[in-house]
């Protein structure tokens, strides 16, 4: 449809004839996915590709492409255009995915066989390599002490800097911390492990301990904490801050009263998180507080042990009855990471302002 | 209780550059006195500058005097805090603190200054909420949060936060700006009960709204964009709408400006 104007440079607008366009049924995604693995399992059989990878891959390549020329062909190059990008995100999606889930589910798989009541509750005192039996108690006990040491040392420091930087920090002492900060983010576990092994226990010649361990794991965490927190600060309004002190409130019981309530939700986890990743370090453990399969509660005094190490120590040991207690001591270790950040959600969600009427 | 405030000589800096130059004033007490002018010709930062809160601004800096009857509120060993708790403030955007419920916003003045009695809590909360004609609407869900109330209600709730610690001078940013006619009326109407008992500075881009509510009126501007801003004239808000004594305020007024 062209209307004839009287003045000819101008060409015409095209304009479709109706609004409505040509599009797929909200089931032709499924369609297609259901299609493109038909035909990759058909190839696969076909040409005799061992690998169920391949097969996935070219399930995946056949979607993608498959989409985009049945988008084209039928709605148009735009929404073309849209279906390729909608399927690019999702066949990454399920990329990432893959690997987490074959890794939860190859641990349950293998570690569920020896965890039990039994496992949570002994320790390795009397049990050599290639015996069945033993347990990660002495190890849960040297985790979480060590961690909880680590969280005493760090969580305060690591607060307190990062409420000086949001809400005192000008000019270069605050650039020198952030600095610091950033260098400290980078530093590997190892570094820190082996800092405190040269400082503490080779300079100071103070024994192999938990509390060695967790000064080290201490170093890690607190930069964690302190951007995690820096970030939650910043999201603060200013306006609160201004709306407390215009009442006459002083500065440092506006921070405490005002903004970190109102951050509460997301330090928390921002901790949680950093408790989590020092759960699983290895490293430094390894260096400063030694192995020990007996149980010792006391985190200052002589060596302990703690779960990463100990599903080091019994994959290196290379019997069946070892492999087995490794694979149950790393779904314990999963499970302590996971109940850890479910509470921090919890908490989050629990903290979080309210906003209902 | 109301005070009168001097302002004499008084210049304000953001790092180095001057936002105002060399204002002088008089602020009546229980009046309204209207700042209104065109935007960044520094009444906010005028009005900022009456309670100390600009120097809350990184960089933010004063030279002058403002004296609260007879005291310079930047004379030394003058605590920024004390003159926050003397002269209390209301922003443009209403600002309740979302952790806390309604009780406790209105609450909150008293409460993080520690000096309290329980028995008085329920008392001020209640005459500070009728105060802010604020009571009749909330007083069945004193304990939900102040976040879940309209525009209007929040700006009413934090008109109540400023008053409940008994200020003798409330300065109002642009109270109005972010509300509806309705609840612009509500406020308007609150402005003249509140002038009985504190004096009260509005700044206000609604011209109507500084003829209807204040007793006087000071005119801003500034020379060019980037130059700092200047009280023009100040005079009784009658006048100032009728016959004022400099052209640039008859332009602004009238809408002939620039």
């Amino acid at each position: 449809m062209s209307t004839t104007t009287p003045t000819p440079p101008r060409t015409p607008v095209k304009r479709p004839a109706t609004l409505k366009a040509a599009s797929l049924p909200r089931w032709s995604p499924l369609a297609v996915a259901a299609g493109s693995v038909a035909v990759a399992v058909g190839i696969g059989a076909a040409a005799g590709l061992e690998s169920r990878i391949q097969w996935g891959l070219i399930a995946a390549l056949l979607f993608i492409v498959g989409s985009y020329v049945l988008a084209a062909t039928v709605e148009g190059t735009r929404q073309a255009k849209d279906r390729l990008a909608t399927s690019l995100v999702w066949v990454m999606f399920l990329l990432a995915v893959v690997p987490l889930a074959s890794l939860i589910y190859e641990t349950v798989q293998r570690g569920a066989k020896v965890f039990d009541g039994y496992f949570l509750t002994h320790s390795m005192g009397v049990v050599a390599d290639e015996e069945t039996g033993g347990g990660i108690y002495h190890a849960l006990i040297g985790t979480l002490e060590q961690v909880l040491l680590a969280s005493v040392i760090a969580v305060p420091v690591g607060l307190l800097t990062a409420i000086y930087l949001v809400e005192y920090g000008r000019g270069k002492l605050s650039k020198v911390i952030t600095f610091f900060v950033d260098v400290m983010t980078g530093i590997p576990s190892i570094v820190a492990g082996l800092f405190v092994l040269s400082f503490w226990i080779l300079i100071l010649g103070f024994d192999y301990s938990g509390w060695a361990g967790a000064m080290a794991l201490a170093i890690l965490m607190m930069p964690v904490i302190v951007r995690s927190t820096e970030e939650m600060l910043k999201l603060v309004p200013n306006e609160l801050r201004e709306a407390s002190l215009a009442l006459g409130v002083p500065k440092w019981r506006t921070i405490l009263k005002v903004v970190l309530p109102t951050a509460i939700g997301g330090i928390t986890t921002g901790v949680m998180l950093s408790v989590a990743r020092i759960a699983g370090e290895t490293a430094p453990v390894l260096l400063l507080v030694w192995v020990n399969p007996l149980i010792n509660t006391n985190p200052f005094d002589g060596s302990q042990a703690s779960l990463p190490l100990y599903v080091y120590q019994q994959y290196a040991a290379g019997t069946d009855a070892s492999y087995d207690r490794a694979w149950a001591a790393a779904l314990a270790l999963i499970g302590f990471i996971m109940i850890l950040n479910l509470a921090a959600r919890g908490v989050a969600r629990w903290k979080a302002p309210k906003t209902g009427r | 209780m109301a005070k009168r405030i001097d302002v004499s000589g008084l210049t304000a800096f953001y790092g180095s550059h001057k936002a105002i130059d060399d204002i002088s004033m008089t602020v009546e007490p229980r009046s309204v006195t209207a700042f209104i002018g065109p935007s960044g010709c520094g009444k906010s930062t005028f009005l900022r500058t009456l309670n100390r809160m600009h120097e809350v601004t990184p960089g933010g800096r004063v030279e002058g005097k403002v004296l609260l009857d007879d005291e310079d509120l930047y004379g030394s060993g003058v605590d920024p805090v004390a003159v926050r708790r003397t002269i209390g403030m209301v922003f443009q955007r209403p600002n309740p603190f979302p952790t806390m419920s309604i009780f406790d916003n209105v609450a909150a003045g008293l409460k993080l200054n520690g000096s309290y009695k329980k028995s008085e809590l329920n008392d001020v909360v209640e005459k500070s909420l009728k105060g802010a004609n604020l009571w009749n609407e909330v007083k069945d869900r004193l304990n939900k949060p102040g976040s879940g109330l309209s525009g209007g209600q929040q700006q009413r709730l934090c008109i109540a936060r400023a008053i409940a610690v008994e200020p003798q001078v409330l300065l109002m940013d642009e109270p109005c700006s972010a509300l509806d006619p309705i609840s612009t009326l509500a406020i308007e109407d609150l402005i003249g009960e509140l002038k009985e008992r504190f004096t009260i500075v509005i700044v206000t881009h609604n011209m109507q709204q500084a003829a209807r509510v204040s007793d006087r009126t000071a005119f801003f501007n500034l020379a060019a964009v980037g130059q700092p801003g200047k009280l023009v004239e100040i005079d009784e808000t009658e006048r100032i709408f009728s016959n004022p004594s400099v052209q640039a305020t008859e332009d602004y007024i009238s809408g002939r400006f620039g």
